[in-house]
């Protein structure tokens, strides 16, 4: 089985969505003949054609709104944005159009559309371009929020993205873009999403984390007894993994680039509270980023969460 | 004339020195920030700035080297942000992308394309209903106006008759992409001229052309108050971001390149001041002030301790420090 990284995984995927439905069609500012901007769709363009592949306009709210009509009406467009920073502009098509069309219409009308962007830290780079907003679209009704953290589960999700009927967002973290290779079968295989990970087992904590923070909480639990958690998709999201781990371990201690007030970290949470009370120990506790734009890359660290304060959070739920 | 000519060649070699600098350092890896380089439009912005004059406002872009420096020449400042150093005023919350510094008139920036302009039109909105008299020029790049908020920034503009100048900076791509595979017309100028505004294009790299250019804009929107809009051709002579060429990647020819550089706006306007009698020891002169002043602006910034840790969690609202 060939290794990849999480850039080829993702356009083995496309590539091979794009082979078996003749349906699938991309979009996307610099996604054709240049590849884009993280050279995802690299060579996609001379393989199917610029019909298939097509460089759009530099205008996010008319991509989307176009690939929304055209999803609606027949087709399967996955459409990127460069950045997640820069899919505000579009927010108007995402929220008013393609959450609500299947329930404005009573299902008569539905929107197999994906939209892939990277999000969070990865490129030294401030505010925009390193934002990690999912909570945002988890609040969306309508919206399926996916979020790999593996080059293995990019392709699987990012296919089951591909064929499901409603609107995915399907976040790929930039930080992890080249960071893992790991085995990638060729040829079709899907994770359903909805459904989480149990990535390590353990017995006196559960620590939940997606897409990049995976990386870094694997890193912390060193040491620790801790079942680690990968929730891949947040909307709709895994509450029977999650609430079983949950009322095993009776610790809870969820990590989020995000900032931290209304973040995702806050969903799971209170569904832990409504739903697994009377197992915890301790509070449910939450390692996140700072209520903040994010800084210059030399002040990153003192805005991500760090393998450090991680431990902090470990080691005081543990003294509960 | 020929004071102008030379005042223009000093902003015109501030901006192109302070950005050799980021050339020389970069590699360093001590200015982290992402670099959208200024190279090759110098003319263009300085020429525009400079005709504003220090009661202009500039609203920019994440490609703003030239504008920030030819508005502010606060090269101190611009170090120490791409630093991300505690005597920078951003305090490393900027960086190359989001410069500002309002007492110059330099009002900011946006990493987001076109998103300032409607800003813009704002800013001229509050500057009209203060009588103050202050002009805004907004700049952007050839691939805003794809963008829906260009156009309702300008029609806004024209139907209030607001004091601001659209300045296009055309160097006819949005990062690999040219304007021809994105636009549905052929000409940007004429489709804007049908909207009630003054409308201006050049393709110079001659910084007295461009600022001839503006001053006359200057001049028309004072006798009949309504928006200009300007398209400026220039050539990016670097990468879309970072500090290197990238002809290899195929997307255009180096050869368009050499044309360009053959008129870079730099020599061009330094061949005019030998032609005009300036000696080429009053150039040396001119040029080791500005020499000096960037080497100090870098070492200072790179002494200066960094921005302190806890300015990651600052500056969101008012009760903040
Ligand atoms: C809304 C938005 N979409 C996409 C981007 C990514 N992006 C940054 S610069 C750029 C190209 C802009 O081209 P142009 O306006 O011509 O300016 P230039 O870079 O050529 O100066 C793109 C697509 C962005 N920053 N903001
Ligand atoms: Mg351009």
């Amino acid at each position: 089985m060939p290794k990849m990284n999480m850039v080829q995984a993702i356009n083995l995927a496309l590539k091979e969505e794009m082979e078996r439905d003749p349906d699938v069609v991309l979009l996307g500012e610099d996604v054709g003949k240049n590849g884009g901007v993280f050279r995802i769709t690299e060579g996609l363009h001379s393989l199917f054609g610029a019909e298939r592949v097509m460089d759009t306009p530099l205008a996010e709210s008319g991509l989307v709104g176009a690939a929304i009509g055209m999803a609606v009406y027949g087709l399967k467009p996955v459409a990127e944005i460069q950045f997640m920073g820069f899919i505000y502009p579009a927010v108007d098509q995402i929220f008013s159009h393609a959450a609500r069309i299947r329930s404005r219409s009573r299902g008569r009308f539905t929107c197999p559309l994906v939209i892939r962007t990277p999000y969070g830290v990865g490129i030294k780079s401030p505010e925009l371009h390193s934002e990690s907003s999912e909570a945002l679209f988890c609040h969306m009704p309508g919206i399926k929020v996916v979020v790999p953290s593996s080059p293995f589960a990019a392709k699987g999700l990012l296919t089951s993205a591909i064929r499901d009927p409603d609107p995915v967002l399907f976040l790929e973290s930039t930080r992890l873009y080249r960071l893992v290779k790991e085995e990638v079968p060729e040829g079709e295989y899907t994770l359903p999403l909805g459904k989480a990970r149990v990535v390590q087992e353990g017995k006196e904590i559960t620590v939940i984390a997606w897409g990049s923070m995976l990386h870094k909480a694997l890193q912390a639990v060193d040491g620790y007894d801790a079942e680690v958690i990968d929730p891949m998709t947040l909307r709709p999201f895994d509450e029977e993994t999650i609430l079983s781990s949950v009322k095993k371990t009776g610790r809870v201690v969820i990590i989020q680039e995000a900032p931290k007030t209304g973040g995702f970290g806050a969903e799971l949470s209170a569904t832990i509270a409504e739903d697994a009370m009377l197992h915890l120990k301790g509070p449910v506790l939450r390692v996140a980023g700072c209520d903040a734009a994010l800084p210059l890359a030399r002040l990153e660290d003192a805005y991500m969460p760090s393998v450090e304060r991680m431990r902090r959070a470990f080691d005081g739920i543990m003294k509960y | 004339m020929r004071e102008l000519n030379k005042e223009l060649y000093r902003k015109l070699y501030l901006v192109r020195r302070a950005e050799e600098k980021i050339c020389v350092h970069y590699p360093e890896d001590d200015m982290k920030t992402p670099m959208h380089m200024s190279f090759g439009e110098e003319a263009v912005v300085v020429g525009v700035c400079h005709a504003l004059g220090d009661a202009g406002q500039v609203f920019g872009t994440y490609r703003s080297h030239a504008a920030f420096i030819a508005k502010t020449e606060d090269t101190d400042e611009f170090f120490s942000e791409l630093y991300a150093k505690e005597t920078s005023s951003l305090k490393g919350k900027g960086g190359s992308m989001h410069l500002c510094s309002p007492r110059h008139g330099f009002m900011g920036t946006s990493a987001i394309v076109a998103s300032h302009l409607s800003v813009a039109a704002g800013a001229a909105f509050a500057n009209k209903r203060q009588k103050n008299g202050k002009i805004v020029a907004a700049f952007f790049g050839d691939g805003a106006v794809d963008e829906g908020v260009f156009w309702e920034s300008l029609n806004a503009a024209c139907l209030m008759k607001l004091p601001v100048i659209f300045v296009c900076e055309d160097n006819g791509f949005a990062v690999h992409t040219p304007a021809t595979a994105r636009r549905g017309y052929a000409s940007l100028p004429r489709v804007v001229s049908t909207f009630d505004c003054h409308v201006f294009e050049s393709d110079s790299t001659d910084v007295e052309v461009v600022h001839a250019l503006a001053a006359d804009a200057l001049q028309r929107m004072r006798k009949e108050e309504k928006p200009c809009f300007m398209n400026l051709k220039y050539y990016r002579y670097l990468e879309h971001v970072g500090i290197n060429y990238d002809f290899e990647a195929g997307y255009r020819p180096r050869n368009e390149f050499e044309q360009w550089y053959e008129k870079d706006p730099v020599r061009v306007q330094r061949a005019k001041l030998l032609r005009l009698g300036v000696g080429e020891d009053e150039l040396l002169r001119i040029e080791a002030e500005v020499d000096a002043k960037v080497s100090r602006s870098v070492a200072l910034a790179q002494q200066a301790p960094l921005s302190h840790c806890s300015e990651a969690h600052n500056g969101v609202f008012k009760c903040d420090r």
